[in-house]
């Protein structure tokens, strides 16, 4: 089964049921260096494994890059 | 026979500054730099290092989904050794720029912001209005803000009042490098405000940040002079030492000018 999100602005099928932190794993990140907005809510941390990705959510995956 | 004045009773080590001090937090060093826009990371790093900077600056973006390997610049710069400053460089609304501050202070290293609203695309000029609204709710929420605003006496007192850690007036516009354009306003702002002030943008080469200094600021922010540098891990060390003298003739207290010429030599004595 997948279900489709939208992640940085990009439409994605991911495997259902997964959790945030599962859905990292899947796109080859590394928790400890993104930070999650899903659905313009932060997700902190210790909350990836618990919370469950579902149908039409919005994902963004950031991190920091070089800046002034 | 030598007098008791010997060379060796002054120490210059003896000489050195008190701590920049900023959100309850102590730094050594006076330079802070970003890390954007350089040809290469090893660029980057071995600038930052020759600069002895101890803030770094950086962004938050989104990951790229396809490149997701050696790309986030925490890749490259240890937050055990230096301390990541996010910043909120591209947000043109406060609603925005409370955003990114956010997922930022998320990552996970401190509670401090360098904070950006900018007005105009073209110059790159702050939008003060959304900048003091931005600077509230952060600071309600427990942010260390550190505003990068116009050099405005005026906005520069409001920030502080509104709670700001530091207050980061432009030398000149974001990566033009014209260096200190108005000296008498960033004086002002120094005078007038209690938090540090840190001058921020526009600072091209050494002199620029000497003559900074020499005004009696806190610290000064620059990325571009060291990135776009010929060669930038030189002009990171010639940055270095730049804000230590222009920091030093500060405290020292430079003399009068005067439109006469003094003779530095006696004029009696002469021979006849």
């Amino acid at each position: 089964m997948s279900i489709a999100v939208t992640i940085n602005g990009e439409t994605r099928r991911v495997p259902d049921p997964a959790t945030l932190l599962d859905l990292l794993a899947h796109l080859g990140l590394d928790p400890r260096t993104v930070v999650v907005e899903l659905n313009r809510e932060i997700v902190r941390r210790p909350r990836l494994g618990e919370t469950r990705v579902a149908d039409g959510d919005t994902i963004e995956l950031v991190h920091f890059v070089g800046g002034g | 026979m030598t007098g008791t004045l010997s060379p060796e009773t002054v120490r210059p080590d003896t000489l050195a500054d008190a701590p920049l001090s900023i959100g309850g937090r102590q730094f050594r060093s006076r330079l802070m730099v970003g890390t954007g826009k350089y040809r290469s990371n090893g660029d980057m790093v071995r600038a930052i290092a020759a600069s002895g900077a101890e803030i770094v600056t950086v962004a938050v973006r989104r990951v790229d989904l396809d490149r997701t390997k050696e790309e986030g610049v925490l890749y490259h710069l240890s937050p055990d050794r230096y301390f990541l400053l996010a910043n909120t460089a591209g947000c043109y609304t406060a609603d925005e720029a409370v955003r990114y501050a956010r997922l930022g202070r998320e990552a996970g290293f401190n509670d401090f912001v360098k904070l950006e609203v900018i007005g105009d695309r073209e110059t790159l000029l702050p939008d003060t209005e959304g900048l003091l609204a931005a600077t509230r709710t952060l600071v309600r929420e427990g942010f260390q803000v550190l505003a990068y605003t116009n050099d405005d006496l005026i906005t520069a007192l409001r920030l502080e009042e509104a709670g700001c850690a530091a207050v980061m007036p432009l030398a000149s516009p974001i990566g033009s490098g014209l260096g200190l354009i108005n000296p008498y306003s960033i004086r002002t702002i120094k005078r007038r405000l209690s938090v540090p002030v840190i001058v921020d943008a526009g600072v091209g080469t050494a002199s620029d940040a000497c003559l900074t200094m020499e005004q009696g600021v806190d610290g000064i922010l620059m990325n571009t002079a060291l990135a776009e540098a010929a060669d930038p891990v030189a002009m990171a060390r010639a940055m270095g030492l730049a804000v230590e003298a222009g920091r030093l003739a500060y405290l020292a207290g430079r003399m009068p000018r005067r439109e006469i010429a003094v003779p530095s030599s006696p004029t009696r004595g002469m021979l006849e």
